[in-house]
């Protein structure tokens, strides 16, 4: 039982998990996008000839290896960990979560490796077309990496594709293509990527201005700005577009989640989307949560329940309908999933029970339950609740989701206006009288990194209490090991990343600063 | 027909020849951990990290698939070994992470650290990495001290989780046989790829000082474990027991286990006696072409045969054998399919390995504009 678990270790495998995806993502996004303008600037100088392309390429390039190092080393990390700490939800769903892991490796990681270092060392060695082949190849190489990744997450969110096997205890692959296809995993993969996109067009863009700012590098700063303008313009659009698929994506699978990123308790119909808001305790308990009211709202009306049901007037269950119940609109309450859980869960325990003492004939008759829709459909796939002891207990952090959200998205309407207003200075030939705008676009940069992360933190926080929706809790997949060993490390890494980020930083300024080799 | 024990063995056969790739790659490694006693001057340092470094992201790579691969194909494997030895799987991590910048940091303007502290990151992660991962894989026939309840969750019984793989002295002669091997193919893919007299002279000298302790120690543990006793698990009923002499039928009863064992070793040894005696330059080919079958062979050992490939000391019957540990047929053969274009892979590495590295690198190319470490 949930009780039975050692808190302070899952907090801290959790912490140690959390502190490395931060860090990592510092680092991939850039990579994501980069790679990508990259290959365009490179495919300007092969198509036209112009040395100037070629330099700047070779500028971009430079800094694109900076921050590529740093996101590989964080990068292994987070496949490892899975099984140093979480090694209970390793063997639980390893069977389907590490396909994608491994594929990543053969189709993706290798490409991409490989083609670096033709990109980085092969300019004076290799032809022009292959040198930037080489370049779209590590574009593509590093995206396609982050499919597969983005695969497995989404089916973290939303496990399909699978059954469950009562003589392994785990759930095993049943259809690769619904893995793959996971709607979850269409709509992140593109939001995820389009994002990396934005941000890698706001870092040339923000360092383009600050060569006009400086007077320095005028006609590198202008051209790259033509290109992270335009790249990063069709780019936010696209995620302002995927993150609204997402959503509505969202409201089926993940309704509580959904629920939390708009602190909506009480289900309602017409009910209209959050644009600004301000929580506070309104002084009710939903269990031992705090039930948050949304005070100075701006709202727009009816969106919400059209994002969750295509209809203006449809129902939008809140946090009390999706804990307590709601039989009218069909919502199960969670004790009573819980319920069921337990019972599926003693099913399980009886069948390896039966096992092990050799009684086939129990083992027989268990065995065909799990084989049975009606238990499947209303037992087996509330599995994940019977760990819990209190309703509440599914209910995340609705503030930190709820602010990270608007963050996020009013962000993400921002860098539309930024690209925007610096493809209009730029082809009126105005970007260096106004210089507000080059500040604007230089300060950008901290903006879209903590859009991004915000993103993160709204997709994992708002999963929680789980590791796997609905079929395994973070508190369960823990690896049973003592929290100070964990604590330990996570010390390490802190100092480690921390002292590495430094570093990076440290080394990219002097960089830009140096500017491109004449 | 495809059946799930042939799934398996084919998963095995894919963990093996990326072990096989990693060892050999690990030469990177090897050439790591003689940054500061092989080069006599900066530009001889300097070529050494250059040509080591075009390299680093390879060997990396093959690592994390080589883990991916682990974790789709044995994910009970993956569960209990990375949780429960903990703290040699996040040695051997802490050593990759520092590797990963080390290169693209230490000579650029703004190291806050300074050079000698990135170099020491290579240093370290030449000797470690190696290492401990010869000591992880050693378990694999010696066991480790774990026990699995009815729902497979792990329980390691020594509060070391996994350091006290370091002191079994059967599991250091795997781990120095390792680190003096990478160390071996180090010089000779440094012999191969600088165009240097002088740094030619020290990597000959360097050649028997490390090519000797790899033969003590790697036949030393070869011979202990073919002569010791084996995790013999049953067919059927997959009951584990304790049987003398199980790795060395394991060898001698399967015709292309040791073909490729003494096929490989051959290999190595005439590398050896190229690099100390003939024609240094070409010893890398022979020796990876002999070390990627070694290996493999021993991982072959340990899995196949009706052994328990990551037996436990603690309860025998806990050991893990490529059925208990295994994914599901279905996923074994949707992986299978993914592996087939391992071959393209491996082409296109070639293709593009061999475009960049038509010249040797020589002192004036470190003097050049181009990438450098």
């Amino acid at each position: 039982m949930i009780e039975n678990i050692d808190l302070s270790l899952v907090n801290w495998s959790r912490a140690q998990f959390a502190l490395t995806a931060v860090y990592h993502w510092l680092f991939v996004p850039l990579t994501l996008g980069l790679s990508f303008i990259l290959a365009f600037m490179e495919t300007i100088y092969v198509r036209t000839g112009d040395e100037v392309w070629k330099k700047i390429t070779k500028f971009w390039m430079t800094l694109f290896g900076i921050n590529f190092a740093i996101g590989v080393a964080t990068g292994i990390i987070l496949e490892f960990e899975f099984g140093t700490n979480w090694s209970n939800y390793s063997w639980f769903v390893g069977d389907i979560f590490g396909a994608p892991l491994a594929v990543e490796g053969i189709l993706a990681f290798f490409l991409e490796s490989t083609f670096v270092a033709v990109m980085f060392f092969g300019w004076n060695k290799v032809g022009k077309k292959f040198h930037l082949t080489s370049t779209w190849l590590v574009a593509v190489g590093a995206n396609l990496s982050a499919l597969w990744i983005l695969v497995a997450n989404s089916w973290m969110e939303n496990p399909v594709g699978m059954v469950f096997n009562p003589d392994t205890a785990r759930n095993e692959m049943a259809s690769f293509r619904e893995v793959v296809l996971n709607p979850v995993a269409v709509d992140k993969f593109l939001h995820t990527v389009t994002s990396g996109f934005v941000l890698a067009s706001i870092f040339v863009l923000g360092i383009s201005a600050w060569f006009l700012i400086r007077k320095r590098e005028e006609h590198l700063a202008r051209k790259s700005i033509l290109v992270a303008g335009i790249f990063g313009l069709v780019a936010s659009v696209a995620v302002a577009l995927t993150g609204d698929s997402s959503a509505r994506t969202l409201a089926q699978v993940q309704p509580v989640k959904f629920a939390a990123m708009e602190a909506l308790y009480e289900g309602k119909s017409d009910a209209g989307l959050t644009v600004i808001g301000a929580l506070t305790d309104s002084g009710e308990r939903l269990g031992e949560k705090k039930v948050h009211d949304v005070k100075l709202r701006i709202e727009i009306p009816r969106l919400l329940s059209i994002m969750t049901t295509g209809k203006g007037s449809g129902y939008v269950p809140g946090l009390k309908d999706l804990v307590n119940g709601n039989p009218e609109k069909g919502i199960l309450s969670v004790s009573e999933m819980m319920e069921r859980g337990k019972y599926a869960r003693q099913v399980l325990t009886d069948y390896k029970m039966a096992k092990e003492i050799g009684d086939t004939e129990t083992m027989e008759a268990l065995s065909a339950r799990f084989k049975e829709s009606d238990f499947t459909d209303n037992y087996f796939r509330y599995f994940g609740y019977g760990y819990f002891e209190h309703p509440w207990q599914v209910v995340p952090s609705v503030p930190v989701i709820f602010y990270s959200f608007r963050v996020m998205v009013g962000l993400g309407f921002f860098f539309i206006l930024l690209f925007i207003l610096a493809l209009w200075f730029y082809r009126r030939e105005a970007l260096e009288r106004n210089r507000w705008f080059l500040w604007l676009a230089l300060l950008s940069i901290p903006l879209a990194y903590l859009a991004s992360e915000l993103g993160w933190i709204v997709t994992e926080m708002g999963r929680q209490p789980w590791i796997i929706q609905n079929l395994m809790p973070v508190g369960v997949a823990v690896s049973n090991i003592s929290a100070g060993a964990v604590q330990t490390t996570f010390w390490l890494f802190a100092v480690l990343f921390t002292a590495l980020l430094v570093a990076e930083i440290s080394i990219m300024v002097k960089q830009i600063k140096t500017g491109p080799k004449h | 027909m495809i059946t799930h024990a042939f799934l398996q063995g084919y998963w095995w056969l894919i963990i093996s020849l990326l072990a096989g790739l990693l060892v050999f790659l690990m030469f990177v490694q090897g050439g790591q951990s003689f940054i500061f006693s092989l080069p006599k001057n900066d530009t001889q340092r300097k070529m050494i990290v250059n040509a080591l470094g075009r390299k680093w992201e390879f060997t990396f790579t093959t690592l994390v698939t080589f883990g991916g691969a682990f974790f789709a194909s044995f994910p009970l494997f993956y569960a209990t070994s990375f949780g429960g030895a903990y703290w040699v799987w996040m040695a051997i991590l802490f050593s990759f992470i520092i590797q990963a910048v080390a290169y693209e940091y230490r000579s650029k303007p703004g190291n806050i650290y300074g050079t000698s502290l990135f170099d020491t990151f290579l240093f370290l992660n030449g000797c470690l990495g190696p290492f401990l991962i010869g000591v992880a894989v050693a378990t694999f026939f010696t066991g480790s001290d774990f026990t699995l309840d009815l729902f497979n969750s792990v329980t390691w019984g020594s509060g070391w989780h996994g350091l006290e793989a370091l002191i079994n002295p059967v599991n250091l002669l795997l781990g120095f046989a390792v680190l003096f091997l990478v160390r071996v193919l180090g010089l000779m893919y440094l012999e191969n790829t600088i165009e240097d007299g002088d740094l030619a002279g020290s990597i000959k000298k360097a050649m028997p000082r490390n090519a000797v302790p790899f033969l003590v120690f790697f036949l030393s543990f070869v011979g202990l474990m073919l002569l010791g006793k084996g995790f013999a698990a049953d067919g059927v009923t997959g009951e584990v027991t304790m049987v003398r002499y199980h790795y060395l039928h394991n060898l001698l009863g399967n015709p292309v286990i040791l073909v490729l064992f003494l096929g490989g070793v051959v290999l190595v040894l005439v590398s050896l006696w190229m690099a100390i005696f003939k024609n240094p330059r070409k010893a890398i080919w022979y020796a990876g072409a002999g070390t990627i079958p070694v290996v493999m062979a021993l991982f072959f050992i340990a899995g196949y045969g009706g052994t328990a490939f990551y037996p436990s000391t603690a309860d025998l019957q806990s050991s893990l054998t490529l059925a208990k540990a295994s994914s599901s047929p279905f996923t074994l053969r949707t992986m299978m399919f993914v592996s087939f274009i391992i071959p393209f892979v491996v082409a296109y590495i070639w293709y593009a390995w061999s475009s960049i590295n038509r010249r040797r690198i020589t002192p004036e190319e470190m003097s050049g504009d181009e990438h450098m470490y």
